[in-house]
């Protein structure tokens, strides 16, 4: 038997106004361009593709299964911005089909910089997780999967049962990403792998017409997943849920694709699809999988560098988090959300010089017109934050 | 493969971008082995002080210009040095002063009478440039002409307005094919109020060359816009620049008291000098240990004084006149952030200097280099905010400056003048190509104009 697990991460960052040196006061956030956004991938992405879900899963008696994370910053946008969002994951959860994974509730990389912080994010999103959908997550995914064996250790303690984080090639070696593993220095924490082959051929190369593979049919895609089927058990499919319909268009087939799949995987009986909790309550552990250095599932090097490669970057966030303790114990709390939502690493994704002069997925993703912009802008709204603690 | 090649500036003798440019663009030709035949008016004497000069390789006298070949550097490259005097920044007394020196050095029988048929291009009363100025150019155009009937050669090329008169005559006396170089137009050197006897030869030139290379698609738009050239005939060829051999990663500045924002370049309507100044302003109101230095004159410059102190920055805003040879380098060395926040400018060789001299850059959106730097910040002129926003943001962020810096270098790596040959080299020969398959072997460019 080989399982598909399906997890897509929805997330939408405050994208931050364009803050000048000359500008005072505290609204940080541009309003207008969240709003535009949010609203624009609701009717592209998270709508048809949550109809489409509760479809399959009411066609296929609730054997289609699918878990989701969503972000603090997404839920409070979807609550401001298109609430129709939200309701329509309330009725997946309903459903008994759809696991709901924690993380740190303003998708940050907080766990590089202060563990309470970390921690007290991550509890926000439970508390989230648990009034809105009814659940208490058992699983755990660090902002775009960033994990090493630390982040096993603290989040085993805090009662997370599995944890996510990308299979990359670097750790795994000759080892397969179609089985579970146990982190090293933890008993109950089960590590789920993304097995980055297939999650891109559907998230970046589905659509690619200059891709061998194009154009990719149920039937093909059914038969690699089929093909695990003697050595492994799950096949980790791990993409952002903007795949359907933002980032693969709907012209492309993306919808029909994923319409067709759940059919055509559990036609032969052999494979079907489970949540992350299913898959970990069912499979064994095959091996430790010692994972010292930080791994996260962006770009070709599957690191940190996307956030952390550059100088610019390295001084945001070192700035940003040396002012923890006095935000913490300021008491003034519309500070510390303005301080929390500045943390969202999509903020310094956008500093990123990596490919830049390139322009590939990180100006397509980029409100800015560079990096240095961004920096700049991000630079003069901190200040302002520490203006307000000053007083 | 052998160019024509028509210029009116070359170091040392310079006063902006042009000569830079060309002294690259022949270095790269000469490099990927086409030979040029550079035809170069009369220079200025050696003390005339007044414009900004980029580069002087000291190692090139006047002597070695004159006799022709500098077999140092460009083995395949003639210098030709005609008696005419094409400068379009001098002053009426330095055009006077000129002109009389050239009368002293020809002989008698070199007058008006003389000249050889150049075409109607140059028609109407020559106003402003020095008085003379059309004069010279219909002198340069016959003399380089006169010139032709000496040499052999494939595809001329011509560099900018002043020799384009010289270009269209060469080209209608030898019949080889003309590629006129769009440096500037009239447009970004006077806005609105467009010189009309330069901007008909600009235009004449354009439509009567069979290949327009422009240096930026910001130039291109304009050839096409406001000259109405076949967008068919219309290339871009980007400047470059030519980083010092074996020059080490460069140190930052010495950590000083106060930062230094440079702006260097002749201080004209194009350069927005007002707009650096008016961001100066604005950046003191937030970071007062900094000198803004204006490096350049140029007919704005008494404007410029009084701007400052009317802005009451006067105190630190430093004017420093026109720099030349080693001052320049030494500028850019102390300079913590070098601004170019041009109305108008077609490329902008300048910001590509600053960054080989490892400084920040900020060049406004309205520049061609701007299609090219991508690690660089970049402002609209008229935005004074964001001018001063940036500026002050890279005087307080040492991160900022470190990646700018970094990234600056490799991205200057990228941008060379082999690269920038090439692409003329190949527009030669397709030019060639084209040329004899319409004549076929019904005659050589040099038999047909005796």
């Amino acid at each position: 038997m080989a399982s598909v697990v399906f997890y897509f991460q929805v997330h939408q960052p405050y994208r931050l106004r364009r803050y000048s040196i000359f500008d005072s006061g505290t609204d940080y956030f541009d309003d207008q361009a969240n709003a535009e956004i949010c609203r624009k991938v609701a009717s592209k992405c998270y709508l048809p593709a949550n109809a489409l879900m509760a479809e399959l899963i009411a066609a296929h008696d609730g054997r289609f299964r699918v878990n989701y994370s969503v972000t603090g910053m997404a839920i409070e946008q979807f609550r401001q911005y298109c609430p129709e969002v939200l309701d329509s994951f309330v009725k997946l959860a309903e459903t008994g089909c759809v696991e709901f994974i924690a993380e740190t509730y303003y998708h940050t990389l907080a766990f590089l910089y202060r563990r309470d912080e970390f921690i007290d994010q991550i509890e926000k999103h439970r508390q989230a997780i648990a009034e809105l959908f009814g659940q208490k997550p058992r699983a755990f995914r660090n902002t775009e999967l960033t994990y090493n064996n630390d982040v096993a250790e603290v989040v085993e303690e805090m009662g997370f049962d599995i944890a996510l984080t990308e299979g990359a090639d670097h750790v795994l070696g000759w080892r397969s990403p179609n089985f579970i593993y146990r982190p090293p220095n933890c008993e109950r924490l089960r590590l789920m792998l993304k097995n980055y082959r297939l999650s891109d051929d559907i998230a970046f190369r589905f659509g690619d017409r200059a891709w061998a593979e194009w154009p990719l049919t149920t039937e093909k895609f059914a038969g690699w997943v089929d093909q695990i089927n003697g050595n492994g058990y799950v096949c980790n499919l791990f993409m952002d849920y903007e795949t359907f319909g933002e980032h693969q268009w709907d012209d492309t087939g993306i919808f029909d694709f994923l319409r067709a799949l759940p059919g055509e995987v559990m036609a032969t009986g052999k494979n079907d699809f489970l949540t992350v909790s299913q898959a970990v309550d069912r499979y064994p552990v095959e091996a430790e999988l010692d994972i010292p250095h930080m791994i996260s599932w962006a770009d070709t090097e599957r690191d940190i560098s996307a956030w952390l490669g550059n100088s610019m970057q390295a001084n945001a966030l070192y700035e940003t988090y040396a002012i923890a303790e006095k935000v913490r114990n300021s008491g003034d709390e519309a500070l510390l959300e303005d301080w929390r939502k500045l943390q969202t690493s999509d903020h310094f994704y956008y500093m990123c010089t990596k490919y830049f002069a390139d322009g590939d997925v990180h100006k397509y993703f980029n409100p800015y017109q560079s990096p240095y912009d961004s920096y700049i802008n991000y630079m003069n709204i901190l200040d302002s934050i520490r203006g307000r603690l000053a007083k | 493969m052998k160019v024509f090649m028509l210029g009116w500036e070359f170091p040392p003798y310079i006063s902006g971008g042009l000569g830079t440019a060309c002294y690259g663009l022949t270095r790269g030709l000469d490099s990927v082995g086409v030979k040029v035949d550079f035809v170069l008016p009369v220079s200025l004497p050696q003390d005339f002080k007044s414009h900004v000069t980029f580069k002087t390789p000291s190692t090139r006298s006047n002597d070695t210009i004159r006799r022709g070949r500098d077999e140092s550097v460009l083995r395949g490259v003639t210098m030709h040095v005609l008696p005419a005097f094409l400068q379009p920044y001098a002053g009426p007394e330095q055009f006077q002063q000129v002109v009389e020196m050239m009368k002293q050095m020809q002989p008698a029988d070199d007058g008006q009478e003389g000249y050889l048929p150049v075409g109607d291009i140059i028609g109407g009363e020559a106003v402003g440039y020095g008085g003379d100025m059309m004069e010279q150019v219909r002198r340069y155009a016959s003399l380089a002409v006169e010139l032709s009937w000496a040499e052999t050669f494939d595809v001329i090329h011509a560099h900018d307005w002043m020799t384009y008169p010289a270009g269209l005559a060469v080209a209608a006396h030898s019949g080889k094919p003309l590629v006129v170089h769009l440096h500037s137009t009239e447009f970004d050197r006077s806005g609105e109020n467009v010189h009309q006897q330069v901007y008909d030869i600009e235009r004449a030139g354009m439509h009567g060359a069979d290949r327009v290379i422009c240096v930026s698609y910001l130039t291109r738009g304009i050839a096409l816009g406001r000259y109405g050239v076949d967008p068919e005939k219309v290339e871009v060829v980007y400047n470059a620049v030519d980083l010092p051999a074996g020059k080490t990663v460069a140190t930052t500045p010495i950590a000083r008291d106060e930062k230094i924002v440079l702006f260097l370049g002749r201080v004209t309507m194009q350069k927005g000098p007002e707009y650096f100044l008016q961001a100066a302003r604005k950046v003191l109101e937030k970071y007062k240990k900094v000198r803004f230095v204006i490096a350049g004159s140029g007919d704005l410059i008494s404007q410029a004084v009084s701007l400052a102190a009317e802005l009451r920055i006067g105190k630190h805003v430093a004017f420093t006149g026109f720099l030349r040879g080693d001052d320049v380098g030494r500028i850019f060395r102390m300079a913590d952030l070098y601004v170019m926040p041009s109305v108008s400018e077609p490329f902008g060789i300048a910001p590509l200097e600053a960054i080989s001299h490892n400084v920040p850059v900020i060049i406004s959106n309205q520049s061609g280099v701007s299609e090219v730097l991508t690690h660089v910040l970049k402002v609209d002129f008229w935005d004074t905010d964001d001018m001063a926003n940036k500026i002050v943001a890279v005087l307080r962020h040492p991160p900022l400056q470190r990646v700018l810096r970094q990234q600056g270098q490799i991205e200057l790596r990228k941008l060379s003048w082999k690269d920038s040959a090439k692409k003329c080299k190949k527009i030669y020969k397709e030019l060639i190509r084209q040329r004899s398959r319409k004549t076929g072997k019904r005659r050589t460019g040099k038999t047909a104009s005796k």
